[in-house]
């Protein structure tokens, strides 16, 4: 019995598999390829983009270490650990949800997806969270902008790195969360079968890089002004 | 098909990224004046190549073309960064004629 159903459910792979494979590929092992490679080169834009970003950031800090330094005491040193955590506990998950893809183990497919995309979630309300402390405290760049210390110009200008290395940071989670709940929808239909998601590795990959970009900008915002005496 | 890595593998990666985070977070209250940034950065950059080799299985990629993609970010990155701090930092080196 177990037998037959195990063989409709080998038929419905291979119809599933060869409804997947695109007309200029031989086979779904060189579709993968091609995936993957085109994943990580549009990667390697993106590390140029926020290597443009980053490369500003490093010209003025080399420039104004003061002001940077001053300007980083006002960064929320907790939410920030804490949401390096989270978001190294949902790449944990979305790496598990490849293996889960690989072993063909549905189910646990869906779970992984779900639970990286609620870490997702909770990075950005973590977030929102700073932002609005922010603005609280007159540190949004600005007409509003306040600021006792000295050297008020470039401390100001710490504040522009942040908001637009964290922004762009962040534009790409809630990019990563829309992909993984598309994602998300099509594993629970039965979309993927260990032959064929490469939907499923290249999310994976792009929510790996956005972790790495957060990875580098956790000690440049978080860590450089911080109760060093 | 790609080979199938060890959910065991993923999570000793994934121990070790949260102890490097607890690293980076307790040196910071740690006053080692020059090396400071330097530390956090070698810890960054440990943290950046356990994410690229195991999470993003570059280790088990059979396609070297990848690995060469993956290098020439780096190398892209470096010259974008190194030439253009190679400038701000060396302006005040020399005298203007004439300023």
């Amino acid at each position: 019995m177990s037998d037959a159903s195990d063989n409709t459910a080998l038929v419905a792979r291979k119809e599933l598999n060869l409804h997947s494979l695109h007309e200029h590929y031989e086979t779904l092992d060189q579709q993968q390829e091609s995936a993957s490679l085109g994943m990580w080169v549009f990667l390697v834009t993106e590390v140029m983009f926020f290597g443009g970003m980053i490369t500003g950031y490093t010209a003025y800090r080399v420039a104004y270490p003061e002001a940077f330094r001053a300007g980083s005491v006002y960064m929320l040193f907790m939410a920030g650990t804490l949401n390096t955590a989270v978001l190294i506990t949902a790449s944990f998950f979305v790496a598990l949800a490849v293996h889960m893809a690989r072993v063909n183990n549905r189910k646990w497919l869906v779970i992984c997806l779900s639970i990286a995309m609620f870490l997702g979630i909770v990075f950005l309300s973590i977030k929102g969270y700073e932002y609005w402390d922010h603005w609280v405290e007159h540190k949004v760049p600005g007409r509003t902008f306040q600021w006792s210390g000295p050297d008020k110009r470039h401390a100001e200008l710490f504040f522009v790195m942040y908001f637009f290395l964290t922004g762009f940071h962040a534009l790409h989670m809630v990019i990563g969360v829309s992909l993984l709940a598309v994602i998300t929808w099509f594993a629970y239909r039965g979309r993927y079968t260990p032959e064929y998601h490469n939907p499923v590795e290249n999310a994976a990959l792009y929510w790996h890089f956005v972790d790495i970009v957060w990875i580098f900008l956790y000690p440049m915002l978080y860590l450089i002004g911080h109760k060093h005496i | 098909m790609e080979r199938v890595v060890p959910k065991k593998t993923y999570t000793v990666v994934w121990i070790t990224l949260m102890c490097l985070t607890g690293l980076t977070a307790g040196l910071s209250f740690i006053n080692l004046r020059e090396w400071s940034t330097v530390v956090a950065f070698l810890i960054a950059v440990a943290k950046a190549l356990l994410v690229a080799f195991f999470f993003m299985h570059l280790l088990y990629e059979k396609q070297k073309v990848v690995w060469i993609w993956a290098s020439v970010g780096v190398f892209w990155l470096s010259i974008l960064m190194v030439l253009t701090i190679a400038d701000y930092m060396t302006r005040g080196y020399l005298r203007v004629p004439g300023k």
